[in-house]
């Protein structure tokens, strides 16, 4: 079930080779603060980062529209950013401030964002691709043109969830693109050990839809392939599958002690960084100076430090306000 | 010996996997990873991934397998990481192990242990830290367990294995680091009694579980200023062990119950309605109770501690009993 890759890529343009590039390093630079904010205790509860598996959103993310709904998981930190979500908001998020995306009432988590219909952070593994699939059949009966994207972890592929959700969105050939971020562990159990059929994409294909896989580290590839499923899904041909397949290089969070992984097999991917792979290419193919680089770099140092800055002045939402947003607020009669 | 809860709860399925043969342990991430909580960590080394079984994320797959399992004749252990995920387990909890029995006209046991983490208090947010062992207390055919002492974790596990129905142990979250003095011979344990922590003559502060540490708190300083609770730890919310509740309020004739749960149709609701039903006449007071603000439990650590019981709240609502007119 491997795409329908063109046999010879487009030729890159370097401005847009740049704007990849520095949308990996906006992801990576602000998980990184992430991870040393955790070991400071401004960060609590549960930390997910996404840290090596970032040309994934950086090019699916790429070819949506505004209008276009967004539903992730837990490890969702790089999907809110690129979806336009402000640094500022997520940090704060995590620092529990009500100058955070949900006024500090979601966290790591559960990032949400109705002004880019981004429906969240999801912390039940497959609890989103239902969702996915609602979002994309409200899309087809109201008749407008929107695409509904569902990233998950190949874990997600075990539960019931993921097989109704794929089942319905092709009964009803919803609008949906399905994007499997198979970094080939679930926490501690690798994929061998969860699938008896390891090949995702193969899976889709069962429920009768288009599935490709991809490498998920060369983040034109994944653009090439998600602007194809994006386009096909918007101009009605049913739901997409993307397995896009990718490795995350630290710990599953905070907690994991890695026991399930030789430290080789981590280097060996991270050979593979996919900052490191589009940075080298197109330094080969003499489209990144030098200076240009140390920019993105500093550029995306920029955001983060302001984004920082941003959340240490934020401020607790008041006690008294606990119990708001249980029920719908409705203005007095 | 010194035992973390954690070990305490290892100590107790290495003993069970040791005595019987049929015994397992499924769930996710239980073996190479060394389970979620670390309570299995070293148990795959021990007795190898037959009886130490990684499952895929299938929640409702590998419960409803267990229940197989046990119709079988295996004495199956399967571990939930946390109450939040065994939602997707409802149904074979319900709707299976529950009801198997009845249905069947006696003839199907299902002899399953699901052991979960619940609760809140470290910040995981509304999808990682709900108390509804309380929910599970409502479903006739389930037995409920909540161990909150080294010993209740230690010695839980195998009565409830010898039990033919299903049981469920739920293990809160904030527990697992607790350590203390256990004893070299500690075993099993009765699961059918509540247990007084502190005898006192002035109040019964009745609770379970995670919350049970904050009101032995809340007890000592209720001492200092001369209000003597008596703290009693039900052990098993299913079934209620009513004669110790009713017992305790007669010689107290005040009482507040602390529940990490909701409020509204809570195990600490049908505790003040045996209460009042059963001992209306003892009482000098209304039943108080201190449980979790009505909200998904928020992230933000002062909002967090704002929607669970504390020691302060559990002090006023004691306090306030205590000068009710008697
Ligand atoms: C229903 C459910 N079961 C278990 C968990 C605990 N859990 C959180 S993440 C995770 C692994 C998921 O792996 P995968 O879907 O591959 O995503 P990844 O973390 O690798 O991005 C598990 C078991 C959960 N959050 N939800």
């Amino acid at each position: 079930m491997t795409g329908p890759m063109s046999p010879t890529r487009s030729p890159l343009d370097p401005e847009h080779g740049r704007h990849l590039l520095l949308q990996m390093l906006r992801v990576r630079q602000l998980e990184e603060k992430c991870v040393e904010l955790y070991s400071a205790a401004k960060i609590r509860g549960f930390l997910h980062v996404y840290i090596g598996e970032e040309a994934v959103a950086a090019g699916v993310l790429e070819t949506l529209s505004p209008d276009d709904a967004l539903v992730a998981t837990y490890r969702e930190h790089g999907h809110a950013l690129l979806r336009g979500v402000a640094a500022g908001a997520i940090l704060a998020e995590m620092y529990g401030y009500v100058e955070g995306c949900c006024r500090g009432r979601g966290g790591s988590m559960h990032l949400f964002d109705a002004a880019t219909h981004f429906y969240g952070g999801n912390a039940i593994v497959a609890g989103g691709l239902p969702l996915a699939v609602g979002l994309a059949l409200a899309d087809k009966m109201a008749g407008r043109s929107n695409v509904t994207v569902c990233f998950f972890g190949e874990g997600a592929v075990a539960e019931g969830e993921f097989h109704e959700s794929l089942n319905l969105a092709a009964l009803w050939q919803l609008p949906v693109l399905f994007c499997c971020e198979n970094n080939l562990y679930a926490m501690g159990t690798a994929l061998g050990r969860s699938e008896s059929q390891t090949d995702i994409a193969l899976k889709a294909a069962g429920y009768e839809i288009s599935a490709w896989a991809v490498d998920g580290m060369d983040v034109l590839a994944v653009e090439e392939a998600a602007r194809r499923a994006v386009d096909a899904v918007r101009s009605g041909g049913g739901p997409h599958f993307l397995e896009l397949r990718t490795y995350r290089f630290r710990a599953h969070s905070m907690f994991d002690p890695e026991r399930y992984r030789e430290k080789a097999e981590v280097l060996r991917w991270q050979e593979r960084d996919p900052i490191t792979l589009l940075r080298s290419s197109m330094e080969a193919a003499g489209q990144l100076a030098g200076e240009e680089w140390a920019q993105l770099q500093a550029d995306a140092e920029a955001e983060v430090a302001a984004a920082v800055d941003f959340a240490e002045a934020g401020t607790l939402e008041p006690v008294e306000e606990l119990t708001r947003f249980v029920y719908s607020e409705r203005s007095a009669p | 010996m010194k035992s973390s809860y954690r070990e305490a709860l290892r100590a107790g399925i290495r003993d069970a996997m040791q005595r019987d043969p049929r015994v397992f342990l499924m769930g996710e991430d239980v073996g190479a990873y060394g389970g979620s909580f670390a309570v299995s960590l070293g148990l795959l080394e021990e007795f190898g991934p037959g009886r130490i079984r990684d499952t895929p994320l299938s929640e409702s797959g590998f419960v409803g397998a267990g229940i197989g399992a046990a119709l079988g004749g295996m004495r199956p252990i399967v571990e939930i990481m946390t109450v939040n995920f065994s939602l997707l387990a409802l149904d074979q909890i319900v709707n299976n192990a529950a009801s198997l029995l009845h249905m069947s006209g006696g003839q199907f046991h299902v002899p399953l242990v699901i052991r979960m983490s619940t609760g809140a208090g470290r910040q995981l947010g509304a999808q990682h830290s709900h108390s509804l062992e309380g929910w599970y207390a409502h479903v006739p055919g389930l037995r409920i367990l909540v161990p909150a002492t080294l010993e209740d974790a230690r010695g839980m596990l195998w009565t409830a294995l010898e039990d033919p129905d299903p049981v469920l142990i739920f293990e809160h979250g904030s527990l697992y680091n607790v350590a203390g003095e256990l004893d070299d011979n500690a075993g099993p344990v009765d699961i059918d009694s509540a247990a007084i922590r502190r005898h006192g003559s002035d109040i019964s502060l009745i609770t379970y579980g995670g919350t049970l540490p904050a009101v032995l708190d809340a007890a000592e300083q209720l001492a200092g200023e001369g209000i003597d609770a008596e703290v009693l730890d039900l052990r098993t919310l299913r079934p209620l062990d009513e004669a110790t509740i009713l017992e305790s309020v007669a010689r107290t004739h005040r009482a507040v119950v602390v529940d990490e749960g909701w409020r509204s149709g809570s195990i600490s609701a049908e505790i003040s309605a045996r209460i009042t039903e059963n001992a209306f006449f003892d009482l000098d007071a209304p039943v108080g109770r201190v449980c979790s603000a009505e909200v998904p439990i928020p992230y933000s650590k002062h909002m967090e501690l704002a929607a669970l019981p504390s020691v302060e709240r559990i002090v006023a609502a004691a306090q306030e009993a205590a000068g009710a007119r008697g």
